[in-house]
């Protein structure tokens, strides 16, 4: 019972992490109908930019706070230079284009900071949480902060004028130019958060799987897997998903003799097989109905 | 266009169908930057449109048609328009909640002295609310003036009103 207990809450703790990476994934969904291949190396190279400014000797939440801006600002930057110019171009051209800033991302990163792993400090400690064997303080921390940053979203959204505006250009676009929102301004906007949000996961999860450059591959699947199962309409349905996939992923570990480590990525993408064959619009999105 | 103080309902409405009533109106005074009067402008439309303001915490998909061509005209009136343009209002819609809907129109355009520009299928229903009328055969004004010569005009009673 308390291996079960154990891996339930560490599955909700790196589940947290997917539940990031789900989120930014379906932002960028809802605003340009593409998902992002290389949410996972904006990421990396973010925890890579925080870690140098921590080499430079900025304490650990002055890092993470210009870690998150700088992400925003990049995010925006990418969206300008890269994404808006291929806005009506075919779906296979954005995906090459996701493809080739895979790619960039990991080598630049390689190039600066090569290959090696390295450590990554927690601001959190990796004592027991309360005294309990059960959780670190550090899976506890990651929690906490993903939950803070999801009920930031929900205000942001649900009570702000551009929350509102960013919506409304997400759910129908040409309305949302006919009240005189700048649909492409919002595009890039939910580029910046995306990409802020992604950065966040990426310095959460850096002190669990190490700091190098393919560090967010695995994570990005879970991800993906998250976003799938809770439905790429639904950015409830992301986070929801992302909590499920951490603890399907680590109960899978424990309990299903020989699948162990190893094949722990492969059980993730079954998962997106399995539910697009059989539940495509996952479980909190919407079927696409278009009325002819 | 929106800047110019022109505010569109296009034909098929354009509402935001996942998003509440409420949150519609705010959307169409999304532009403006006087924050503070946008409160009690919805106020107003719900005056106009009392239907709305029983609703308004509804998803605005689940409104009927007749109900989300007011809530289109309220969210286009939220931008505090010098000009309105209607697309085909009746479109769609039956003849009852046409007729209200063209009530609402006239008073709108007395009270809140803005100019609306229908285009509209229905000619008797528009040349009655209408002060001044355009008849536009394939694309090209064939006839224009005040609504009420036009009305009593001879080809324009046997060609569109039927009589």
């Amino acid at each position: 019972m308390e291996l079960f207990a154990n891996q339930v809450l560490a599955g909700i703790a790196t589940g947290a992490i997917y539940a990031c990476m789900a989120l930014a994934v379906v932002m960028i969904y809802q605003a340009i109908d593409h998902l992002n291949f290389a949410q996972g190396e904006m990421a990396m190279f973010s925890t890579f930019v925080s870690w140098q400014l921590m080499q430079w000797g900025v304490p650990y939440w002055g890092a993470f706070v210009l870690t998150v801006a700088f992400s925003f600002a990049a995010g925006i930057v990418i969206e300008r230079l890269l994404f808006k110019p291929l806005a009506k171009a075919p779906i296979l051209t954005n995906v090459a284009g996701f493809i080739a800033l895979y790619a960039i991302i990991n080598s630049v990163a390689g190039l600066i900071w090569d290959f090696t792993i390295k450590q990554y400090p927690t601001p959190f400690g990796s004592s027991p949480f309360l005294g309990s064997q059960l959780i670190s303080t550090h899976q506890a921390g990651m929690i906490g902060i993903t939950l803070l940053m999801l009920l930031l979203l929900f205000f942001f959204f649900r009570f702000t004028r551009v929350g509102l505006a960013m919506r409304a250009a997400a759910s129908l676009p040409e309305s949302a130019r006919l009240v005189g929102i700048n649909t492409s301004w919002m595009i890039a906007l939910g580029w910046g958060m995306a990409s802020a949000i992604g950065s966040i996961a990426g310095m959460m999860i850096a002190p669990v799987v190490f700091l190098e450059p393919n560090m967010m591959l695995g994570v990005l699947i879970y991800g993906f897997a998250a976003a799938v199962l809770g439905g790429l309409t639904s950015p409830f349905g992301a986070v929801m998903g992302g909590f499920l996939v951490g603890i399907f992923e680590n109960l899978v570990g424990t309990y299903i003799p020989g699948v162990g480590n190893e094949l722990k990525l492969p059980i993730a993408l079954a998962l997106i097989i399995v539910v697009l064959v059989v539940k495509p619009a996952g479980l909190f999105g919407r079927a696409i109905v278009k009325r002819v | 266009m929106v800047r110019l103080g022109i505010a569109h309902v296009p034909q098929g409405r354009g509402t935001f169908t996942n998003m509440t009533v409420e949150e519609n109106l705010q959307l169409g005074a999304i532009s403006r930057s006087d924050t503070k009067a946008i409160g009690s402008d919805i106020e107003r439309m719900y005056e106009h449109f009392p239907v709305l303001k029983q609703r308004y915490t509804q998803q605005a998909g689940t409104l009927s048609g007749g109900e989300q061509q007011m809530l289109a005209v309220a969210r286009a009136l939220m931008l505090r328009p010098r000009l309105m343009l209607l697309d085909e209002p009746s479109f769609g819609l039956a003849p009852l909640i046409v007729r209200d809907l063209f009530r609402i129109l006239g008073k709108i355009n007395r009270e809140e002295k803005v100019t609306i520009l229908v285009v509209e299928q229905n000619a008797q229903l528009a040349l009655e609310l209408a002060d001044q009328a355009y008849v536009i055969e394939t694309g090209r004004i064939v006839m224009s003036g005040n609504a009420k010569d036009i009305a009593n005009n001879e080809d324009v009673r046997k060609s569109y009103l039927g009589y």
